[in-house]
């Protein structure tokens, strides 16, 4: 089986991000990008099912221009055998859905028979992708698995529901997985597949390579818009009191508990 | 504090490869993670964190500029920021990985029989296999060619007697290198763990390089295969060539601990305030971390183009010698005086400091010491060799 792992990079977590000058997008001009968190535990889970011989093959999925090829040789450092980026002019605009569309159409034309995805990506939030590939392709999904199961043609996924109850949940294959925190241990790179991955092709597939309408994606075909960013409230300043230890103290306690209401 | 992030004032990253970008991004990545947490208590204990070894093993930094045997084979280049990144972490880990990879794999890959690299090679890129490397005695420091170990023919074997000292990872090592007189000569011997006669007791009491195991090791007649001799090389040559490619490494990792102490000590003078301003904010504080970042940034060019020199075969002596003298060096002075900005915090564990100052101190004086390294260049300069 081949295991598609779909892998977006987004600014490193401990970024402060910018609105750029049009008010609908991030000024990513010095930002340093990572590997979203989540997508690292869905690699992570596709390379332990090769390791233990369940895939035959670790595919990258990518959509994305030239700058993520970084993080998609990262990927095939820690172990991926191939990748593919997926970019095209008529990609600008996507919304969830024709990020998905674009991912379905890649998966379909790798052979995959599972993808792998992180729940959410960590700078929109937005935690639909993996959601709406499972739909374009009919195929199951579980979403926010944090342990998974392979026995031939059917999978069975654990994951965490609210109030700490543990939901177990089986399916068949070929299947979408997103995986949550706590599923594994993400991998280090080796230095040899540092040197493997650098002599590796990265193919680029256009709308035309994977048999979309390009009216289907992009800003032609997304049913939202994204119209406006707004950066959060600055932090109202702190307060430093002042006097006798003791009466500090008191005055502490009494704020604590009357104005920021946490005692 | 802030994120560790490198210093880069001259665009060091331009001429670094993809590769050797990754190899710094992992490795940086890796000490935050699995080193600094943990790394203080090693030193505070005395012991180092053996738990690391197969992660290094793993990751693939040991011996990782040597080409087969399961070695990554990558540049030297990416070898000296592995080492920067390894010894913003601590010095002793650095120690650990230019031991095993330079000092010991190195002779074994250049010297060595295809037997004896199929015998230890990957075990050793692994760190399955630890090695040590045994020069120094304790009557023979900077004068390697006194040596008194000895190696004499017996029929199938050679039998070794004498003893070294100030061996890192020597109580750890399956097997060592060891360099004693046959018949007058210099030669490589690889001693093994468990050969009759040999010891390997651990040295206590440092105060530098804390982290970092050093042992004496003690040959009692042992007797060994003549298999486990290196056949092809005679001579102080023999552990020089070793050495260069350490100092190598460690004129890359002094920049690791001095890019340490220089954050640590911007950061600290940002937010330490006394007569009512961050001690950032006054000039004698601000000559200080100016000065650090231009010695950081020089001992920057050195090393890189002593890299593109070894990737490229035309690395000398001198040259490298001049590389680990100047880094440790002001490696060593921004230590203290980072120390110094720090206050009596300098003193305190809770910041990295006074270990790196005290690491730097051992740095300064293995693999040639600061002087002797003075005297290689004197002899370049003048054609006058002023050691004896
Ligand atoms: C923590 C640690 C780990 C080590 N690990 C290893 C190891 O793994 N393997 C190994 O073989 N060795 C190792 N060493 C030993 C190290 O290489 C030696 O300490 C070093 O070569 C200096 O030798 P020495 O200590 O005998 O000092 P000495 O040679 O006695 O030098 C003392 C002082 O005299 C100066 N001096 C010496 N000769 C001259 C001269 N001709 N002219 C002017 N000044 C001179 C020196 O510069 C120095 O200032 C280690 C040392 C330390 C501290």
């Amino acid at each position: 089986m081949i295991i598609g792992v779909c892998l977006k990079q987004v600014p490193a977590s401990d970024s402060r991000i910018k609105i750029d000058g049009s008010g609908a997008g991030v000024d990513a001009s010095d930002l340093k990008m990572e590997i979203n968190p989540y997508d690292e535990f869905a690699l992570e889970e596709a390379l332990k099912l090769k390791d233990a011989k369940v895939a035959k093959k670790v595919i990258v999925l990518t959509v994305g221009g030239s700058d993520s090829e970084q993080r998609i040789r990262d990927a095939l450092a820690r172990g991926a055998d191939d990748a593919v980026r997926l970019d095209d002019a008529a990609f600008a605009g996507s919304d969830s859905l024709g990020i998905a569309r674009i991912l379905a159409a890649a998966a379909q034309k790798e052979g995959v028979g599972l993808i792998l995805a992180g729940k959410q990506a960590i700078d929109d939030d937005n935690s639909q992708v993996p959601a709406m590939v499972a739909e374009l392709l009919g195929w199951p999904q579980v979403t926010v698995v944090d342990k998974l199961e392979l026995d031939g043609g059917s999978f069975k996924a654990w994951r965490q529901s609210g109030g700490g109850v543990r939901d177990v949940v089986t399916g068949s294959l070929p299947a979408v997985i997103s995986a949550d925190k706590g599923m594994n241990t993400p991998r280090y790179a080796k230095l040899r597949g540092i040197m493997m991955a650098k002599r590796k092709k990265i193919p680029v597939y256009d709308a035309a390579a994977l048999g979309l309408d390009p009216a289907s994606v992009g800003a032609a075909g997304a049913k939202v818009t994204q119209v406006n960013w707004s950066e959060p409230p600055a932090r109202p300043p702190g307060r430093i009191l002042s006097g006798e230890v003791p009466s500090m103290v008191k005055e502490l306690v009494t704020l604590l508990r009357d104005e920021a209401k946490v005692l | 504090m802030a994120k560790f992030e490198g210093v880069d004032f001259y665009n060091i990253d331009q001429h670094l490869s993809d590769e050797e970008r990754m190899v710094r991004d992992l490795v940086r990545k890796w000490v935050d993670v699995e080193v600094l947490p943990i790394i203080e208590e090693n030193c505070r204990e005395g012991t180092f964190p053996m738990h690391l070894i197969p992660q290094i093993g793993e990751m693939g930094l040991l011996g990782m500029n040597l080409h087969g045997y399961g070695c990554a084979g990558m540049s030297n280049i990416a070898y000296g920021i592995a080492c920067q990144e390894l010894e913003r972490g601590d010095s002793g880990l650095r120690s650990f990985v230019s031991v095993q990879g330079s000092l010991c794999m190195f002779p074994i890959w250049k010297f060595g029989t295809e037997a004896q690299k199929q015998k230890y090679l990957p075990g050793m890129a692994e760190g399955k296999l630890i090695g040590c490397f045994g020069l120094t005695e304790p009557d023979h420091g900077s004068n390697p060619s006194g040596m008194l170990t000895k190696a004499v023919d017996d029929g199938d074997s050679y039998i070794i007697n004498g003893a070294k000292m100030w061996i890192t990872n020597g109580t750890l090592a399956d097997v060592a290198i060891v360099w004693a007189k046959l018949d007058g000569d210099i030669r490589g011997f690889l001693v093994e763990r468990d050969d009759a006669g040999f010891t390997a007791p651990e040295m206590k009491g440092k105060h530098s390089l804390k982290a970092s195991v050093t042992s004496e090791l003690v040959f009692d007649n042992v007797r060994i295969p003549k298999d486990r001799i290196l056949p092809d090389v005679r001579g102080l040559k023999g552990p020089f060539s070793c050495l260069n490619n350490a100092r190598f490494g460690i004129s890359w990792g002094a920049i690791g601990a001095a890019m340490a102490c220089f954050h640590s000590a911007v950061e600290y003078s940002k937010s330490r305030i006394q007569f009512g301003k961050p001690i950032a904010a006054r000039q004698l504080v601000q000559n200080k971390l100016a000065w650090m970042l231009r010695e950081i940034t020089k001992a920057q060019l050195l090393a890189l183009h002593l890299g593109k020199a070894k990737d490229d075969g035309t690395i000398g002596i001198p040259q490298i010698s001049l590389a680990k003298m100047n880094n440790v060096d002001m490696a060593l002075q921004i230590a203290r005086m980072a120390r110094d900005i720090h206050g009596a915090n300098g003193v305190l564990d809770e910041y990295p400091i006074m270990r790196h100052m005290a690491n730097l101190e051992s740095v300064f004086t293995y693999e040639g010491t600061h002087d002797i390294h003075n005297l290689i260049l004197g002899r370049h300069i003048t054609g006058f060799q002023a050691f004896q």
